[in-house]
């Protein structure tokens, strides 16, 4: 059975610049996997090839065995494709719920049944409290739960949860990764996280993809992948883990 | 904007409601013949007001262009009464296809070939004036000389070839601003009205929980020029004569969308708080100009343009959103705070 998202050889430049190059990995079904490395290695831009933002310049992407490089966002997300942004962009002007209640439709055409999902998926994120309120009043971190709420609500078969954990504080991360382990215990739902906060990717993953200048220069488990010294020397060592 | 605020509306929201329509229905047995032409001056801004904010409001979409589907809908509906006698209940049925072809032809090319924003609203100025250019010269319609129907006595009103009396205008476009502000209070409780208020606030966003923004797009701009194309045929009918200078041009696109600018974007009382407000300004203008015997041409214009500035300044959410706030309809808890 193939693994639930296939990149194979996939490349992209930007004017000269390789932001991905020939990355090749495999998120199994059911799996949370982490891509780390540095800042500029290509993680976003990566995230973006998946979900359809840019097309790549060579290489294949396949969700459950079918292709899906070149296809537009939309279509992504409705094969199950759900993202976060790095930069959140909430819906400012509208409400908490309202936000979660856009999301939610794609999984059922009918507002009433999107408020129902929509009201689960804010008490999972605790928002719940807030969710009346405007998204664009919403502190950061409270952003970026929106942000995941927002893409759970789509009913995604993998969540691409690009550093949702960076600016929380430690408790906060803690009840984030109890939510992720949940969800992935409970539904089944595959996860694949950009991330830098090493205690959330440790927690979570089992599997690591590291990044560095648009090359896959290592994957393993979190214990592997940090003794590994390519890695080292390219991102621990910098970054004073 | 909260959608679906009604929701929350209180009960006496509804009844007020209620009343406004009922005092409404009753006006015309103690208003004056020049009472009554304000009122329609009134319904028919809020009504192409409402229909300009279903696209500009909701989904973020900014035509200058509006008077061409006015414009369109006027002549589609004239021309097949004038040249075959087709009555306009028929003839609107034309006007409602030309114009939402036209909206679809415009959308078409601003939204597949990714115009958007300012560019896009300059594609809807270039539409309405090719639209003005090209009936300036098609004899047909009567070019630059003007079209005319030919105007009824007012002995009965015929409501089948809408020729009659200023009050059966009243209450026809009564009927259109009550229906407009229905359909736009459902559309807003849609599945479409959530999807066009996250194209507005964020394209990208929408587009990654899996909105399709070229078909939700095309569908709110083809939608918006249908129903404003309806108030080119009551404007044919009620003033009898079209020209393309006047018609088409982009003083009248401008004017078309004061008012809900004005009343403010995005809500749905908006575009009717902001018609009455501004005619009733215009009109109130007139009459102080001519009592103090300031009638000097252009002095209208600025006051007019300085009650805008400070109506901009002061309510950069337009005159609605406070007003509901005072009168406690607001009920919702969130506000629009994109600013537009």
């Amino acid at each position: 059975m193939p693994a639930l998202l296939e990149i194979s050889g996939v490349s992209k430049s930007f004017s000269g610049l390789k932001a991905v190059q020939q990355a090749s990995f495999n998120v199994p079904e059911g799996e949370i996997v982490g891509l780390i490395g540095p800042n500029g290695a290509g993680k976003t831009t990566c995230f973006n090839l998946v979900a359809g933002v840019y097309r790549p310049d060579a290489g294949e992407i396949r969700l459950a065995g079918r292709r899906i490089d070149g296809w537009r966002p939309d279509q992504i997300c409705r094969a199950g494709v759900g993202r976060t942004f790095q930069l959140v962009k909430p819906f400012a002007g509208l409400s908490v719920l309202e936000n979660v209640v856009v999301g939610a439709l794609n999984q059922s055409p009918s507002v009433r049944a999107a408020k129902e999902i929509s009201a689960r998926v804010i008490e999972q994120l605790e928002l719940k409290a807030k969710q009346h309120e405007p998204a664009g009043a919403l502190t950061l971190p409270d952003r970026k739960r929106l942000e995941v709420a927002r893409a759970l609500a789509t009913g995604p078969r993998i969540l691409l949860l690009d550093e949702v954990m960076a600016g929380l504080r430690p408790t906060e991360t803690d009840r984030m990764v109890a939510l992720f382990k949940d969800l992935n215990a409970r539904l089944g739902l595959t996860i694949l996280m950009i991330e830098h906060v090493m205690r959330a990717v440790m927690a979570l993953s089992r599997h690591v993809v590291v990044l560095h200048h648009g090359q896959i220069i290592a994957a393993g488990t979190p214990a592997e992948v940090t003794r590994n010294p390519a890695v080292l020397e390219c991102y621990l060592g910098e970054d004073q883990l | 904007m909260r959608s679906g605020w009604l929701d929350d509306v209180p009960q006496r929201g509804l009844v007020l409601l209620l009343l406004l329509l009922f005092a409404l229905i009753l006006l015309p047995a103690f208003a004056n013949d020049y009472l009554i032409t304000v009122l329609i001056l009134i319904l028919y801004f809020a009504y192409v007001g409402q229909a300009w904010n279903l696209m500009m409001g909701l989904a973020g979409q900014l035509s200058l262009g509006h008077a061409l589907y006015v414009g369109l809908g006027a002549y589609a509906a004239a021309a097949l009464y004038v040249h075959f006698g087709v009555s306009p209940w028929i003839g609107l049925w034309a006007s409602l296809a030309i114009a939402a072809a036209a909206g679809g032809a415009i959308g078409f090319l601003a939204f597949r070939f990714g115009v958007a924003g300012v560019y896009f609203a300059i594609l809807t100025i270039a539409f309405a004036e090719f639209a003005r250019l090209a009936f300036d010269h098609w004899s047909w319609v009567g070019g630059s000389a003007g079209f005319f129907l030919p105007v009824a006595n007012y002995a009965r009103n015929d409501l089948l070839n809408l020729r009659g009396s200023p009050t059966m205008f009243y209450y026809l476009l009564l009927a259109m601003t009550a229906g407009a502000f229905v359909l736009c209070h459902a559309l807003l409780r849609s599945r479409a009205g959530y999807y066009w208020l996250a194209i507005r606030e964020s394209p990208d966003a929408a587009q990654a929980l899996g909105i399709d923004l070229f078909r939700y797009r095309m569908y709110v701009v083809v939608l918006s020029a249908a129903m404003t194309s309806l108030g080119g045929v009551v404007f044919a009918f009620y003033y009898n004569n079209l020209f393309p200078e006047q018609v088409f041009h982009i003083s009248r696109s401008i004017e078309l969308i004061l008012a809900p600018i004005i009343g403010g974007i995005g809500t749905l009382f908006g575009p009717i708080v902001g018609a009455f407000l501004l005619t009733t300004l215009a009109e109130g203008l007139d009459e102080i100009m001519r009592a103090i015997g300031l009638d000097v041409p252009g002095v209208k214009q600025i006051f007019y343009g300085l009650c805008l500035l400070i109506v901009v300044m002061f309510l950069p959410h337009g005159v609605w959103p406070p007003l509901a706030k005072a009168l406690r309809l607001d009920g919702e808890p969130s506000k629009d705070h994109s600013g537009c």
